[in-house]
């Protein structure tokens, strides 16, 4: 049984007015270059529930929740915090008004340790002079009851992903929050993870806790929410309550239409062997060899919780950091990656995990992020740039997938989270690779993206590419594998063949159940 | 390009102002003059806008500069050896200092900072010590090696292009068509904004840092033949100081981001210029030298501010519209 997760000698207010809406922000309208980010929006939220914020990228969630949370003030528009009108005019405001956001990216200091990240800001001093203890120990109370075990003094640095969006969580609590803000708080969470995440989650809500909880995942919607509203272009366009609570209602009125999830129906029979990997050694766990093979036509998903490994094995098959032993063959011929220009020549593409800082240069224009990747082998003569090769394969990959940008020379920063990933993959789609790689492909991008990647995925598949792609999203893993290869702690356990395919079958081999039952390659 | 216009704005005004209050100022002496040393000052900074560019900064520039004006000499007067083998020997020099930089920013990972600060530190040592801190010069007999620094190609009759200013031109073009039309200046541009973003599209991004500081080294280099032809007289200890410092300012006056990634080619030179124009402008308007530094300062923040305060309008006439 958990104990108490409020604060000790946390009153919360507005216990005389049960009933009244905590915040209500009425009319908000917010436009950013080039864009109406939010029109005419309103929104209320009640005490103790769990208010979820759903819609397509771009939709404006994001936009919303950061006006709410003091980042950016509205053009128009009012807002009452417990009755009381008045505009957060930053951050620091919103949290001294008891609400905490927690960012979609993640905002830590990854330098910093665990609990000086806690209090950042707020922390509690003598004349200046930190009280380093009192610190650990109240870090240490709220980690506990969110279930982290990590000690308070652990550099951000060395926790995963995953544990750090916990982090986020307890600097909230700690702040006393009254009002959590939490943007796609399990995007990059393991199942575990999450299932802690949504115990905290009912937990806060039972002591009058308010969430407001931005997401992708209509399933976790599904079994959280009290109320969904549904964003859509920058206007609200529905509220679901209760047990209208649907997925199917959510997704007809997040993309407006019906949609049904096309799950790749007749897995094509695999051909020739692209990649055989014998005894591969990452330089994360280099005692555990890893093999496996990937033929021509077939997509294969990589499971596994956060942390177990499926990163750093994409990452070696991609040459980023290069395998500490043992050996790779593409399409028969022995390969040696020491580095991503290694890959790129063999044949192999990577949509890397992080978008922003490895498979994109944000700052560079949509066309010559597309170029970027193939420049040295079709876009240059003598070193100088084929600037029509350029326009015409960016108009191509724009086309073909569906990219939704005004031109091509705007800034891909400007572009929502799926264009943008359309883009990464379209970079590579010039390059024709033999073996596709992609880690954690969907994360973060609206349904309607998804899909289409899904779409492109299934389609190279068919004309003899063979797809890697680790996913912490068990129903895409599903949907679209021929077979599942499930990690743990750095060991592949197991293998799924698409007849065994099952959640309870991923879950039991990526939790280590199945460990040393069998070599999982034929 | 908004940037672009800031800075031609500002040159044009430091021009007119200064014509209005001193008509000396056009006479073709002092522009002449005012062009030579633009050319000189340009060839420089545009080698540093290349570190700067993919990320980095080139302390040694002036210590470089230094460097250079002591071996050549020494070189010719000392060794009695060729012009063109003194200028291929400092080419050598030149490229094994800016192979040596790229190497330790590369593959040691130091922090450019730090490599070129122990570079400034380290040439300029070498310059003086090789040359027993004796003021070295060409003495009477290079005049035709000479011109390169101190002719001009002669327009009119009491007016011409100064060939520094010739030359900078070559190497501005030059270096606009490899940061523009190449793709080696592409991935100067995108390892610039990201680092790993190139690495993982198959950019050898340490090759390309590498050239970056030898393009750096080489032009410093070129920059300090070109000094040392035109002061005739070089003094070790004090030759080429703070050099660097004009470098990266006119880099910075010309739209380069120090944070990598921006910049272009003709921004600097024009930043160069304006560096120039000012000096110009202190002295032949009778202002205190003493103030020269204050002021070159003073305005290349005023630059900065306004350039913040015009992308700032901007967006919000973007959002506007």
């Amino acid at each position: 049984m958990r104990t108490s997760l409020a604060a000790p000698g946390v009153t919360l207010p507005g216990n005389d007015r049960m009933d009244s809406a905590l915040i209500v922000a009425r009319g908000i309208t917010k436009q950013f270059p080039g864009v109406v980010a939010l029109r005419e929006v309103t929104l209320s939220l009640n005490r103790g529930e769990v208010l979820a914020v759903i819609g397509e990228n771009g939709a404006g969630k994001s936009t919303l929740m950061n006006i709410l949370a003091g980042v950016h003030a509205p053009d128009a528009g009012h807002i009452a915090i417990y009755g009381e009108e008045m505009a957060i005019s930053s951050p620091r405001h919103a949290m001294d008004l008891g609400i905490s956001l927690i960012h979609q990216e993640l905002s830590l200091l990854p330098n910093l340790s665990v609990g000086a990240n806690m209090f950042l800001g707020r922390e509690p001093h003598v004349a200046g002079y930190i009280r380093g203890r009192q610190i650990a120990q109240d870090a240490e109370a709220i980690l506990a009851r969110i279930g982290l075990e990590v000690s308070p003094d652990t550099p951000v640095s060395r926790l995963s992903i995953g544990h750090r969006q916990l982090v986020e969580i307890a600097r909230a609590l700690s702040a006393e929050a009254r009002i959590l803000i939490m943007d796609e708080p399990t995007s990059s969470l393991s199942l575990a993870e999450a299932e802690t995440l949504f115990e905290v989650i009912t937990e806060l809500r039972a002591r009058g806790v308010s969430i407001v909880y931005v997401s992708h995942r209509l399933g976790e919607v599904q079994a959280l929410a009290d109320r969904v509203v549904v964003l859509r272009d920058g206007e609200a366009v529905g509220e679901l309550v209760g047990n209208a609570i649907q997925r199917n209602a959510m997704v007809r009125l997040m993309v407006g239409r019906d949609v049904s999830y096309a799950y790749r129906e007749s897995p094509a029979t695999p051909g020739d062997a692209v990649l055989e990997a014998h005894d591969l050694c990452t330089p994360a766990w280099p005692e555990y060899p890893l093999t496996l093979t990937l033929r021509e036509g077939e997509i294969v998903g990589l499971a596994g919780l956060v942390g177990s490994g499926r990163t750093e094995l994409l990452r070696v098959l991609f040459g980023v950091d290069p395998a500490t032993s043992g050996s790779i063959t593409i399409c028969g011929a022995p390969v040696s990656l020491l580095n991503p220009r290694d890959a790129i020549a063999a044949g192999i593409a990577l949509v890397p995990e992080d978008r922003g800082h490895q498979g994109l240069i944000l700052e560079m224009s949509v066309r010559h992020n597309l170029t970027l990747s193939t420049l040295w082998r079709e876009g240059h003569s003598w070193g100088w740039l084929r600037r029509e090769w350029e326009a015409q394969v960016a108009a191509d990959q724009i086309q073909n997938l569906g990219i939704k940008a005004s031109t091509d020379t705007r800034a891909v920063r400007v572009l929502s989270g799926g264009n943008q990933q359309k883009v990464v993959v379209g970079k590579w789609l010039q390059l024709r690779p033999r073996l596709l790689l992609l880690d954690e492909p969907t994360r973060g991008i609206d349904v309607g993206a998804k899909e289409e990647i899904y779409r492109v995925m299934e389609t190279l598949a068919q004309e003899g590419m063979a797809i890697l792609f680790a996913s912490s999203e068990l129903e895409e893993i599903l949907g679209l594998a021929d077979r599942v290869l499930v990690m743990h702690e750095g060991r592949l356990t197991g293998e799924l063949s698409r007849d065994d395919l099952s959640e309870e079958a991923i879950m039991h081999l990526a939790t280590g159940q199945g460990v040393g039952a069998t070599n999982p390659q034929a | 390009m908004k940037k672009l216009l800031g800075i031609t704005g500002v040159l044009l005004a430091v021009f007119v102002l200064t014509a209005i209050l001193e008509p000396n100022f056009l006479t073709a002496y002092n522009l002449q003059n005012t062009l030579r040393w633009t050319g000189l000052f340009g060839i420089i900074s545009i080698g540093a806008a290349f570190v700067i560019i993919t990320g980095g900064i080139d302390l040694s520039v002036g210590s470089v500069v230094g460097l250079v004006g002591v071996l050549l000499p020494m070189f010719l007067i000392g060794q009695q050896w060729s012009i063109a083998a003194a200028l291929v020997a400092v080419l050598v020099v030149l490229l094994a200092i800016g192979l040596l930089h790229g190497i330790l920013v590369t593959k040691l990972n130091l922090q450019p900072f730090v490599v070129t600060l122990c570079g400034l530190l380290f040439y300029r040592g070498v310059a003086r010590w090789i040359s027993g801190d004796q003021t070295q010069g060409f003495g009477a007999g290079f005049d035709s090696f000479r011109q390169l620094a101190i002719g001009r190609i002669p327009i009119t009759e009491s007016f011409g292009v100064p060939i520094p200013f010739a030359l900078m031109v070559v190497v501005a073009v030059l270096a606009a068509v490899l940061l523009n039309y190449t793709v080696w200046g592409r991935y100067m541009m995108a390892l610039g904004h990201s680092e790993e973003a190139a690495r993982f599209s198959g950019i050898n991004t340490r090759r390309m840092v590498i050239l970056a500081y030898i393009i750096g080294a080489v032009t410093a280099g070129l920059g300090g033949v070109l000094f040392a032809l035109d002061v005739n007289s070089v003094q070790p200890a004090v030759h080429g100081n703070f050099y660097e410092l004009y470098a990266i300012a006119a880099a910075v006056l010309g739209g380069c981001s120090l944070r990598g990634g921006e910049g272009s080619i003709l921004g600097v030179v024009i930043g160069a210029a304006v560096l120039r124009l000012l000096y110009n402008a202190i002295n032949i308007l009778g202002i205190p030298t003493q103030l020269e530094f204050a002021i070159i300062g003073a305005v290349i923040l005023v630059g900065v501010i306004a350039d913040e305060v015009v992308r700032r309008i901007s967006n919000i006439r973007v959002r506007d519209s």
